[in-house]
This record gives C-alpha cells, sequence and structure tokens, in this order.
C-alpha cells in the first residue's frame, strides 16, 4: 500500500522542484519564443543566404537528442582550456545557465519551424490585401503576416510548451533539483517507486492538464473566428438545425 | 579515431538501433491495440484506450522510464519472496524497450486511429457485404490500405523515437550515449564524444527521411497524385 507519510514528508522537496521545473520552463520558452519569431521570418524568406543557415540550425537541433545537446555543453566544454580560462566559464560551469542556453536553443528549433509553417500558410489574398494598402517590410510582418501565423501556430505552439515542459525532466540529469531528481532521490531514500514516481507523475499530469486548459483557453480568444459552434442563433423562421457535433 | 574507442562507440550504435527497432515494434502492436480499442463498440475498450494515450501524454518519458524500471523490480522482488525464488533483476534493456514501446504506442495509437478513419467507409461495408468477418475486414481491408494514410506520422514517431533511445543511458543501458560517458571520462574528452553521438544521431535521423520518403512512394503506387 501508498506510504502516505512519505508522500507527505517529500512534499516540500517536491514544491521546490516544481519551482526548479517551472522556472526553466518559462525562462527558455520564453527566450525561444524571442528568437523564433525572426528565425521564422528568415526561414521563409526567399533570400537563400537568410534561409539557409536557419534550415541548418532546426536540421541539426531536431535531429539530435536534447539529452546530447546537454552533454555536450554542460560536461563538454569544460574540455577547452581557453573556455575554461575565459570570463564566460563562470557561467558556462553552472548547471542552471547551461540547462537554460540548451533547453532555449532545442525550443527555438522546433518553435521555428512551427512558426514558419504558419507563415507558409498564410492565405495569399491576405498578402495581397496587404501590399493593396500599401504595407511592405516590417509593417507588413508585424500587422499583418505574424498575426495571422501566431495564431494559426497556436495548437502546435501549447504541444511544443507542454512537451518542454515534459522535457525539463532531462535537467535532472545535470545535478538540477527539479521534480523528477526529487523523485529518484526519494526512491534512493525510501526504494518507493509508487510513492516516489507516483507523486512525480501527479505533479506533471495536473501541470499537463492546467497548460492544455490555458492554451485552450487562448485557443478559443484568439482562434475565435474558426470556431464552428458559437454560429448565431437561427433566426426563428428557419427551423433549427442540429448542430454535426451534437 | 576517437583514442581508438570508435568500436565501443559504434558497438553502442548497436544496441540503440537495436532498442530504437525493438521499441518500434512494441509500439506498433500497443499503437494497433488502442486503435482497434478507440474503434470498437465496446465502451469499456474506448475508456481503457482514452485512459492509456492521456496519462502517457500527460508525463515525461523518463519519470514512466525510471517508475516502470525501479517499480517493475520491486514488483519482481515481491513476487520472488512471495515464490520463494531466487533474487531476479529487472533486465534494464527489456525495461527500455518496453517502456519506449508503451509511450509510443501511445503516440501511434493516434496515427493509427486517424489513418484507419481515412479508409473510406464503403470499402468496409463491401468487404462486410461479400461476406468477410470481422477479423478479415481487418487484416484484408483495412490494415493494408491504412499502411499508406500512417507512413506520415509514423515516420514523425519513428524520428522523435530514435532520438528518445538516448534515454535508456539513464537507466543503466550500455547504449551510445553510455559509451560516450565511459570515453569522455576515460579520454577527458567529453565534447568530442558527444558531438561524435550526436553526429551519429543525426546521421541515422538524415537516412530515415529519405528511407520514409520512398516507403511512402512505395505504398502510394496505386494513388493518382496531384500535379501543380
Amino acid at each position: 500500500m501508498i506510504d502516505w507519510q512519505v508522500v507527505v514528508g517529500s512534499l516540500p522537496e517536491f514544491a521546490r522542484g516544481l519551482r526548479v521545473c517551472l522556472l526553466l520552463l518559462v525562462i527558455s520558452v520564453a527566450t525561444g519564443f524571442v528568437l523564433s519569431v525572426p528565425l521564422a521570418v528568415a526561414r521563409v524568406s526567399r533570400r537563400r543566404w537568410l534561409a539557409w543557415p536557419v534550415w541548418g540550425f532546426t536540421y541539426v537541433i531536431r535531429g539530435t537528442p536534447l539529452l546530447v545537446q546537454l552533454f555536450i555543453v554542460y560536461y563538454g566544454l569544460a574540455q577547452f582550456p581557453a573556455l575554461r580560462e575565459s570570463f564566460l566559464w563562470p557561467l558556462l560551469r553552472e548547471a542552471w545557465f547551461c540547462a537554460w542556453l540548451v533547453f532555449s536553443l532545442n525550443t527555438t528549433a522546433y518553435t521555428t519551424e512551427i512558426f514558419a509553417g504558419a507563415l507558409r500558410a498564410t492565405p495569399s489574398g491576405e498578402m495581397d490585401a496587404a501590399r493593396a494598402y500599401g504595407l511592405a517590410g516590417h509593417r507588413l510582418y508585424t500587422r499583418i503576416l505574424l498575426p495571422g501565423a501566431l495564431r494559426r501556430a497556436l495548437p502546435q505552439y501549447s504541444n511544443e510548451v507542454v512537451g518542454m515542459m515534459h522535457a525539463t525532466a532531462i535537467a535532472s540529469t545535470v545535478t538540477l533539483v527539479d521534480v523528477t531528481r526529487v523523485a529518484r532521490d526519494v526512491y534512493a531514500n525510501h526504494l518507493l517507486p509508487a510513492e516516489a514516481f507516483g507523486t512525480a507523475a501527479v505533479i506533471y499530469a495536473v501541470l499537463t492538464a492546467v497548460m492544455v486548459g490555458g492554451f485552450k483557453l487562448l485557443e478559443r480568444r484568439y482562434l475565435r473566428h474558426l470556431r464552428t459552434d458559437r454560429s448565431a442563433p437561427a433566426p426563428a423562421s428557419l427551423p433549427a438545425v442540429p448542430h454535426p457535433a451534437a | 579515431m576517437l583514442h581508438g574507442y570508435l568500436p565501443a562507440i559504434l558497438g553502442g550504435l548497436w544496441v540503440t538501433l537495436s532498442v530504437a527497432a525493438l521499441s518500434l515494434a512494441a509500439a506498433s502492436a500497443f499503437g494497433l491495440l488502442g486503435a482497434v480499442a478507440k474503434l470498437s463498440g465496446s465502451r469499456l475498450a474506448r475508456g481503457a484506450a482514452e485512459v492509456y494515450t492521456t496519462l502517457i501524454r500527460s508525463l515525461p518519458d523518463l519519470v514512466l522510464m525510471l517508475a516502470i524500471f525501479y517499480g517493475g523490480q520491486i514488483l519482481l522482488n515481491r513476487l520472488t519472496d512471495a515464490q520463494g525464488w531466487d533474487y531476479i533483476d529487472v533486465p534494464p534493456y527489456a525495461a527500455g524497450v518496453l517502456t519506449i514501446g508503451f509511450i509510443f504506442g501511445a503516440y501511434l495509437t493516434e496515427t493509427f486511429r486517424g489513418a484507419i478513419l481515412a479508409i473510406p467507409r464503403g470499402q468496409i461495408e463491401a468487404a462486410q457485404a461479400y461476406g468477410l468477418n470481422r477479423g478479415q475486414v481487418l487484416r484484408r481491408i483495412v490494415l493494408p490500405q491504412m499502411v499508406r494514410h500512417a507512413i506520415p506520422g509514423f515516420a514523425n514517431n519513428w524520428l522523435v523515437m530514435v532520438k528518445a533511445t538516448a534515454l535508456v543511458s539513464i537507466i543503466g543501458l550500455d547504449d551510445m550515449v553510455h559509451r560516450a560517458n565511459l570515453a569522455a571520462a576515460a579520454t577527458r574528452e567529453p565534447f568530442t564524444f558527444f558531438v561524435a553521438v550526436a553526429a551519429i544521431y543525426l546521421a541515422i535521423t538524415t537516412l530515415s527521411i529519405l528511407a520514409l520518403a520512398r516507403l511512402e512512394k512505395r505504398f502510394s503506387l496505386g494513388v493518382k497524385a496531384v500535379r501543380f
């Protein structure tokens, strides 16, 4: 049976782990968002010298495991004496800094592709209309293309953010004490896997549900124009048509 | 090359690839079962499949892997104690394959479900009209045609799964990442070895993309493509 004393006793540790998990998620996803908007614009550009390096970046990041990327930065960079003696070293030897760097670059690659795909899906009529109004360059993007693309990207982007939340568990391999690390420590101390990993699983599942729910609200707000279930009530003179989803 | 560790790393590559291949087989089995359950008339089967896919998609792979690996060991210990058998270790290889298969089975459930739904309903009705029973309809009509619709989702899952196999090094499997760890510690050149491993993963990804494009062509032979 479940040893509730162990569960309750470890809750403060899990709370601290949850804070680490959320902090890493927020700083990485925020950095990733800021970087991927301009990168996505470059990715869909017709200028090859702009588009190809971005393609190369996303291809390499998306083609290799996050765990290995983290090891390259956290363990690997110490191989170079020049780096160890440089002013960057106090940062690069920090697990937090390495995790932030790697997680940010990782989510940047995936998010860039998501946003680029959404940009490519812009209806050509929107572009024509914008140009007819005399919009070009920077303003064309900030007023027309990006607002539309970011909305369209929302469902996929929410998957990416939830995926990143799950990926923060990998930071437990480089000394960060997140929820997963706490679970492993509790398991090591008590040899009770159901209590240790079960508690972690509940935390992650609740977090997932909350995030999915939050993104649903965002979608309802920003993709309102695509909703079909809020159509205006039929005029009284016409017979009400049952909704197909009903 | 690599201070003589290249053969060791390539040996680890073999472990990585075999874990990936076996996991794919397990995931396909779980996925097919899940898809058939989700589309079945039984409410119990639908509910169970729903719980399965929701639960798996709510948890990090690593947590599931650790839970199955350590939890399985405790369960096995209880069993051996109760039966008076000798102590048995949970083989990390089996734990890794089963966990990854179980996880990606949930994702493939959705892929396969969508692919089955993409088959025109009339074909299944026609098959039933010819007197084929449910098993025959599944084997002869649904599954062969489903493959074509499933390939893009399947390809995506394979690419994600290959990378997920890196996690098995954490539960002590002697894969490529684990060997790179050992070599890095022995030579004090972690960068060299982890970059080498990353390059091998990238090569696997690239080859997979090329192979899957050909596979998609092969299974779409009878379908007229739209020419723009």
